[in-house]
């Protein structure tokens, strides 16, 4: 991961403002930087989003692809993750040095999506045991300014709300084989319900509180920082501990209650954010790269 | 109380950059011919082809009789001698540490240009050199005056004035060398409660004001006593305020972070960091910043 190299002083600093309640930029010890989330942001995708989270910025792109399915689940879809950690964000990325953080993001958001329960697979499916649609959801990171896990989670969500795949018709033919047709309008597709997609929420142990949403200088100073992911409805679906120190119990409750705490006014933010730009439409002013 | 504010992206143009002062500048990319008159001195930033002199960065051209250079406008920091640099320790090496002060080569800090405890005047020893990192290690933030120049470009620091030296706890915030205003002091205590240290490389300290004259030790010990929640608020606010004039392009002065500091007074620390509320304050420090230049 990128990190800062802090003096003894500074980090003294950070860890007492804490304590108090005040950290560094004046937020609270529960509350986020100002994002900004945009969809459909890459054209040749089914689906994309960019989250920008202070000084990180990730960009998520889907793609919808036919495949069979897996053997054990012949009658839903899947989704595949790749992350893809670009030298852009830091100069510890470059040729093979960020694969290790892309393959721990990756099987973190494997583990995520593992609950049954949070995208509907078996809408995903057309033909049991033959055919199904395979979502292939490419995370880039383009800047690394702390708190990678949460700015993934909802930029993925984002861009699954924004996925569109298109509708297929499968026609039998005298003989028995099937053919797929594809629909020719554009505008004829299928969305998915995202009600259910948890996002990550990162808690890291500074001192003897803890705090969401930690900058690079922030993370320097957490001994050890939890990951949970919680659903809209404040379910837990998956934990993760990360960091060289150790929690107690205790805190690991507080940090967990918390989290699902902030989890809920996360979704709730997002979803708004996600159905204002709905209902404007086309006549939004597309921002992109070049704003 | 979790505060989660989330929107769309939306266009913005930097409040620094519009309405030009004093006439338009001339801006050039590198390449761009600047004049073809063979009369002129070449300065920083240029260079001359077939008789035409081209730039060979970005940013205004600047005129001074027959001199004629080029101002880049975001550029790794290039050190002139008497320059303030605040830096942190990259490595501690055999008579001299490596600080990292945003320049294209680390900038070097030689045991010989550092202060001894209680300001003795001696050769340095063995010894001294042994205890090197009992003072400085890697990740120290010092403040420090450029001493001189080497012929690659790569700058030496001093420490001989019981003003500089090893900074205590505080925060850093890293913009770029062109938005600090040179000026004929670095160091200033400001009326809100906080002192702040102005690096010419882009590096600002901001640090609670020491309370009583501290027998100038030249910071050979850290206080690491908690600092009281009205200080940490002033600085916070500082440090927000700078941010917010970084990111409108506004030349980074005491006056101008005062101002920006005042106008910020009715919204909370954590407000002045979206963008609304940023461009609300700084087009007020500037049109005070105007006003007061007449």
């Amino acid at each position: 991961m990128a990190s800062v190299v802090l003096s003894e002083a500074e980090k003294v600093y950070i860890v007492h403002g804490v304590q108090e309640d005040l950290r560094v930029d004046g937020r609270g010890c529960e509350d986020y930087r100002c994002a900004e989330v945009e969809t459909d942001v890459v054209s040749n995708t089914s689906g994309s989003a960019r989250v920008k989270l202070g000084h990180t910025d990730i960009l998520v792109g889907v793609k919808a692809e036919m495949g069979t399915p897996k053997l054990e689940k012949p009658d839903e879809g899947y989704l595949e993750f790749f992350v893809d950690c670009s030298a852009n964000a830091t100069p510890e990325f470059e040729g093979r040095g960020g694969e290790e953080l892309g393959t721990e993001i990756a099987n973190t958001l494997y583990r995520v999506f593992s609950s049954e329960s949070s995208v509907d697979l078996k809408s995903l499916c057309i033909n049991p045991r033959e055919h199904c649609w395979v979502l292939y959801v490419d995370v880039l990171l383009l800047e690394c300014g702390g708190n990678l896990f949460d700015a993934i989670s909802i930029a993925v969500k984002a861009a699954l709300f924004n996925t569109r795949i298109p509708k297929v018709r499968v026609l039998e033919d005298e003989e028995g084989s099937k053919e797929i047709e594809l629909s020719d309008d554009p505008y004829d597709c299928i969305r998915l319900n995202v009600d259910d997609v948890p996002c990550i929420v990162t808690l890291s142990k500074i001192g003897y509180r803890h705090v969401v949403d930690a900058t690079l200088q922030e993370e320097a100073c957490a001994l050890a920082s939890l990951l949970i992911s919680v659903t809209s409805k404040g379910a837990l679906t998956s934990m993760k501990k990360v960091g060289k120190g150790s929690l107690d119990p205790e805190s690991i409750f507080e940090m967990m209650e918390t989290g699902k705490r902030v989890g809920k006014s996360l979704h709730v933010a997002l979803q708004k954010t996600l159905d204002e730009e709905e209902s404007l439409g086309t006549s939004r002013q597309k921002v992109g790269f070049l704003g | 109380m979790a505060a989660i504010s989330m929107r769309l992206p939306v266009v913005r143009k930097a409040v620094g950059l519009s309405a030009p002062r004093g006439g338009e500048k001339h801006l050039v990319v590198p390449g761009d011919t600047i004049t073809t008159d063979t009369g002129y001195m070449r300065g920083h930033g240029t260079y001359v082809e077939e008789e035409k002199l081209i730039a060979s960065v970005a940013g205004a051209v600047e005129r001074v009789n027959k001199l004629v250079c080029v101002k880049a406008l975001k550029t790794r920091y290039n050190g002139e001698v008497g320059d303030i640099v605040v830096g942190r320790i990259t490595e501690v090496q055999q008579k001299r540490w490596k600080v990292e002060t945003n320049s294209r080569l680390d900038s070097v800090l030689l045991l010989s240009s550092m202060n001894l405890p209680g300001g003795e005047l001696r050769r340095r020893s063995a010894e001294d050199e042994l205890a090197m990192r009992d003072y400085l290690q890697e990740g120290d933030l010092i403040s420090a005056e450029v001493q001189s120049i080497f012929s690659d470009g790569a700058v030496s620091l001093h420490t001989r004035s019981l003003k500089y030296g090893k900074l205590g706890q505080g925060v850093l915030v890293q913009v770029s060398p062109s938005l600090v205003k040179r000026q004929k002091t670095h160091f200033h205590n400001l009326p809100c409660g906080a002192s702040l240290i102005l690096g010419n490389n882009g590096f600002i300290w901001i640090y609670p004001t020491p309370e009583q004259k501290v027998e100038e030790a030249g910071g050979f010990t850290t206080n690491l006593e908690p600092v009281p929640l009205s200080d940490r608020e002033v600085i916070s606010r500082l440090r927000n305020c700078i941010v917010a004039l970084v990111t409108q392009k506004l030349m980074l002065f005491d006056t101008s972070i005062l101002y920006c500091y005042e106008a910020s007074l009715p919204h909370q620390i954590k407000d002045i960091l979206k963008p609304e509320v940023m461009e609300a304050i700084v087009l007020e420090t500037r049109q005070r910043l105007l006003y007061l230049e007449g």
